[in-house]
């Protein structure tokens, strides 16, 4: 049984360009939320800034359009000010790999029980089409004077390396797999990362959606052979379990290299990377405060009725007493 | 102990400064000193100076002693305690006439050129100053100057002490060597006529936990007084006595004081990323994480350290967006990276509160010392326009309740605001009365939860930015049924959803703006400006931040001497309270503006929002706060030299 999924739609006008990726992304998140029968009002969902960022607007959950490479900040702050939310986290390639390249690493090492889609597209949307950080070397795009000039980052090996304890890749325009991908991303307890495929007809004219079909070469039949294939029908297992050995574990990062490396004739999309030994930062909050969960931050009562702080303060002034 | 006899003595007024190598025990020695006479029932305020530097530069601690409050440093002192050559170089003609001077024996041959750190500068004046004085460049040299003029020597043969401490433990001279800072401190006290007990009783505090430390510096204490007592003249022109008092006081620094503020407010996430002079500030909340409240409950405090000063604001916003009382602490390099977040509390009307220390600047600038050169950064930090309140403490009792202000504030307009401190008020440590919080209220604006919200939501959501008469829009959390909303960095309509639409950039503008009408209506007159002195006095003093202490105390000198004063202390700097000021200036026939900074930022702000210009400015950057000689002298020479004295008066005490 799902929620009506027209709950989690606004009427907010979408300004995407037509045939754009994200309007496929925006769908599975919607569908998504709808199949996990998720209440809008426990929902919050953070943007950077671009194109991808603008889905906020669109989806009818709590919403919070942050700046340019800054959503990870913002959504972690809210999700451990209150760990109740479910806090996912969008944004571009950009967004997320170059100004926020940072955050990124960093967002890995904290382990927040959140789930952070990127929208890549190997360029800067928005800002008509400059190469984005995903976007490989040699590579010319429609609007790059010149070829680029710089070596493209791969988002998983950097996930991986960052921390992240759930790495996925999904397609913009394989919805039902990247509704299960996004699930799967947001039962996970811990930060889960998921590199989106979103082919932006209007910059991008090399990773488009033909060629991810793989329309450009055809079997003896004369049917596409698609680029993009799935891992769980290839029988890949991303799981790293407690108790699992270090052989076992050492496979299985070999694997995931493989995957996250494989590029051009095939490309994997699915869930690479399960990693349930690491406890999340909240676990780790507390241990440290007890109460934290129970008395969550953002939820604190702060007065009496009265308007008077609850705050008791005669421990802290013993502590500092001299007389 | 003779009380009575003896020559005429000051009794418990007192400044004393002890100084040593980074890293050798000079804020520990400072601290027993400081501890040892508040126990005694004695006021005291302490100020540190260091570098930014780990171990072996010069740094130093001042503490004035009174059985009266202590408002401000001076800049001489009357015992100077050193267990290094450096200490005495750079501050013995600091040490007033009648003042005296602990020193180690063994360095009195040391010359000018063998201490390494001191600066270049320092060393050549130095140079200078004996050559004129027609003697050598050593230690001994310098003291026999400064003894002309009537300083007292105090030599030490702490090698002979030490010697003597290890053989009575039973332990390695290197173990004990440590103990020398304490064996400075009770030559000094026992100077003082100060009894033993009260150094013993600090130490145990200071040491607290170990007890082979604190009986290994009991002691030293013991036999410092012992060496003392059989060595020089009782006739150290100040003393110190206990004195009887029922008042409960705490001890405690700047940055403790707002950390307490902060507490009290209710804050449970502060963010950071590690920058002097504000970090001591999150670790001493970090050390706190459960704070006791009184329905018998625990709440929880996040401290939360951060990759970057972006992301410190960034996650503190967060959480104030989803209903967490958020702060982050920094200091002018982090608030830089910080007014990109800035921008965005702004235009999304987030309550969060930023509390800035200021320090030397530009860039790195001098990350250890003080300034108030901040000001006009954050009145326009960001790009565009927007509202923000601005307050500035002037000392720990204005820094622990603007703390409270800042939050209550932050939710009632629904801005950022900003709470300007710097590190001279983070590095202050006095004693005082416990913070009295019976009138203390929180106040959280136009919050909605569940069931404040019929009305208001439609459709399972609200208009986060709907416009009201007061600017101010009703405001929900995350997680509450019915109050579903959205915010953007971009332009929005009271939906937040992102417009272009130039009507309602222009009606969005305004209800932005217009908090900050609301806010100056609202806010109390006594909130705003502190105004000292009497309505008979020709000439004002305007003033803001951290020189209060020392204008306050010269104001007290040149009372007495017969030139009554008013002194205008701006507290609110945005919403700025220009007519309020206005008033306080109006037919004074003198105006002086002090400020830590090089150009008189407030004064230049009063004449822009008033047109009434302050006729002299005493300006101070050298890093150093002000002392209350410099300016007793600044104001006098102001007063009495009139037009003649210059328009600019550029203060430079300190070391
Ligand atoms: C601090 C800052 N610098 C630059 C910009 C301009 N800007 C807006 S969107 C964008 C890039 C967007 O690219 P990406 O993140 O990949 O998102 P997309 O539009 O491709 O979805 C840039 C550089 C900005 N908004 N803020
Ligand atoms: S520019 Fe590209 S990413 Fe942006 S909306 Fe158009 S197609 Fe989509
Ligand atoms: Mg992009």
């Amino acid at each position: 049984m799902a929620v009506d999924v027209q709950r989690y739609k606004t009427d907010v006008h979408n300004n995407w360009c037509p045939g754009c990726g994200d309007y496929g992304i925006l769908n599975a998140i919607q569908m998504t939320l709808s199949q996990m029968e998720l209440p809008p009002h426990r929902v919050a969902l953070f943007s950077g800034i671009g194109c991808s960022a603008k889905t906020v607007h669109y989806v009818k959950t709590y919403g919070v359009h942050t700046l340019h490479g800054r959503v990870l900040p913002f959504a972690t702050g809210a999700k451990l000010a209150n760990p109740e939310l479910t806090v996912i986290a969008v944004g571009g390639d950009g967004d997320g790999l170059g100004i926020g390249a940072g955050h990124f690493v960093h967002a890995g090492r904290r382990n927040v029980d959140l789930t952070y889609l990127i929208y890549d597209n190997g360029v800067y949307g928005l800002t008509k089409g400059q190469a984005s950080p995903t976007l490989r070397l040699g590579v010319q795009t429609k609007s790059l004077p010149q070829p680029n000039v710089n070596q493209g980052v791969n988002p998983l090996l950097l996930a991986l390396s960052a921390g992240y304890t759930f790495i996925a890749r999904g397609y913009a325009f394989d919805i039902p797999h990247l509704i299960g991908v996004i699930r799967r991303a947001i039962e996970h307890k811990g930060s889960a990362f998921i590199d989106v495929l979103q082919p932006c007809p209007t910059y991008n004219d090399l990773l488009t959606k033909d060629w991810f079909g793989g329309l450009d070469r055809k079997d003896e039949q004369g049917r596409p052979v698609p680029r993009v294939y799935k891992l769980e029908e290839d029988g890949y297992d991303p799981y790293v379990r407690p108790g699992m050995g270090e052989d076992e574990i050492q496979e299985k990062q070999v694997r995931f290299l493989q995957k996250a490396m494989e590029w051009g004739d095939r490309i994997p999309i699915g869930v690479l990377w399960v990693n349930e030994t690491v406890d999340t930062y909240e676990d780790r909050l507390e241990e440290r405060i007890p109460s934290y969960r129970g008395a969550r931050p953002a939820l604190r009562p702060l007065a009496d009725p009265k308007g008077r702080p609850l705050v008791d303060l005669t421990e802290l002034f013993e502590e500092l007493r001299v007389l | 102990m003779n009380h009575a006899h003896g020559p005429k003595r000051r009794i418990n007024r007192l400044s004393w400064l002890i100084g040593g190598a980074q890293g050798s025990g000079v804020d520990s020695a400072a601290n027993v000193f400081a501890r040892a006479c508040a126990h005694g029932g004695l006021y005291v305020l302490g100020q540190r100076e260091y570098y930014s530097n780990i171990m072996g530069e010069h740094s130093y601690y001042q503490v004035r002693v009174s059985d009266k409050p202590v408002k401000a440093i001076r800049h001489r002192a009357d015992l100077l305690v050193s267990f290094d050559a450096e200490t005495v170089f750079v501050h013995a003609c600091d040490v007033s006439p009648n003042g005296g001077i602990v020193y180690d024996v063994k360095l009195e041959t040391t010359p000018l050129d063998r201490v390494p750190t001191l600066d270049a500068r320092f060393r050549e004046d130095m140079r200078r100053f004996l050559e004129k004085q027609g003697v050598g460049l050593t230690l001994k040299d310098l003291l026999s100057v400064v003894a002309q003029g009537g300083v007292r020597l105090y030599p030490i043969p702490y090698d002979d002490l030490l010697q003597r401490l290890a053989e009575e433990l039973q332990q390695p001279l290197s173990r004990v060597k440590r103990a020398v800072n304490t064996l400075a401190v009770a030559a000094s006290t026992a100077l003082l006529q100060y009894g033993v007990e009260w150094i013993e009783k600090a130490l145990e505090e200071v040491f607290r936990g170990k007890a082979r430390v604190v009986a290994s510096n009991v002691r030293a204490a013991e036999l410092a007084y012992d060496y003392v007592a059989r060595t020089f003249e009782d006739d150290f022109p100040c003393r110190l006595e206990p004195v009887e008092t029922q008042e409960a006081r705490i001890f405690l620094t700047g940055t403790q004081a707002v950390a307490l503020g902060k507490i009290l407010a209710g804050c449970s996430v502060q963010t950071y990323y590690p920058i002097s002079p504000a970090t001591d500030e999150s670790v001493f909340l970090e050390s706190h994480p459960s704070i006791r409240l009184r329905n018998g409950e625990e709440g929880a405090l996040l401290v939360l350290q951060t990759e970057d000063e972006t992301a410190a604001i960034d996650l503190a916003i967060g959480a104030a967006i989803a209903g967490a009382r958020a702060a982050t602490s920094t200091s002018g390099p982090g608030f830089s990276l910080m007014v990109e977040g800035l921008g965005f509390a702004v235009i999304n009307e987030v309550p969060v509160v930023i509390t800035l220390y200021q320090r030397g600047s530009p860039s790195t600038g001098m990350p250890t010392r003080t300034e108030q050169g901040d000001l006009r950064f954050v009145l326009h930090a960001g790009h565009g326009e927007g509202p923000r309140i601005v307050l500035a403490s002037g000392d720990l009792e204005e820094a622990f309740y603007d703390e409270v202000r800042a939050f209550n504030w932050a939710e009632r307009y629904q801005v950022p605001v900003i709470h300007l401190l710097d590190k001279a008020l983070a590095s202050t440590s006095e004693t005082r009365p416990l913070y009295d919080t019976h009138g203390v209220k929180v106040e959280r604006g136009k919050l909605l939860f569940e069931e404040d919200l019929p009305g208001a939501s439609e459709d399972g959501a609200i208009r986060r930015f709907r416009f009201t008469d007061d600017g101010i829009s009703p405001r929900t959390l995350p997680g509450t049924e019915g109050g579903i909303f959205w915010l953007t960095s971009d332009e929005h309509d009271e939906w937040g959803h992102i417009t272009e639409d130039p009507v309602v950039r222009t009606r969005m503008m305004e209800k932005r703006m217009q908090k900050l009408e609301t806010a100056a209506r609202e806010i109390p007159r006594e909130e705003k400006l502190n105004v000292f002195g009497g309505p008979e006095a020709e000439a004002v003093i305007l003033s803001w931040g951290s020189s209060k202490g020392a204008i306050v105390e010269a104001m007290e000198l040149l009372e007495a001497e017969g030139f009554p004063l008013k002194f205008v202390q701006v507290r609110l700097l945005c919403p700025f309270p220009a007519e309020e000021i206005a008033q306080e200036l109006e037919g004074a026939e003198r105006i002086v503006a002090i400020e830590n900074n090089f150009s008189g930022q407030l004064a230049a702000l009063v004449r822009e929002k008033t047109g009434i210009a302050a006729d002299h400015l005493l300006v101070k950057y050298n890093g150093r706060p002000m002392t209350v000689e410099e300016v007793y002298e600044g104001i006098k020479r102001c007063l009495t030299e009139g037009e003649e004295a210059p328009r600019k008066v550029v203060l430079t005490h300190g070391r």
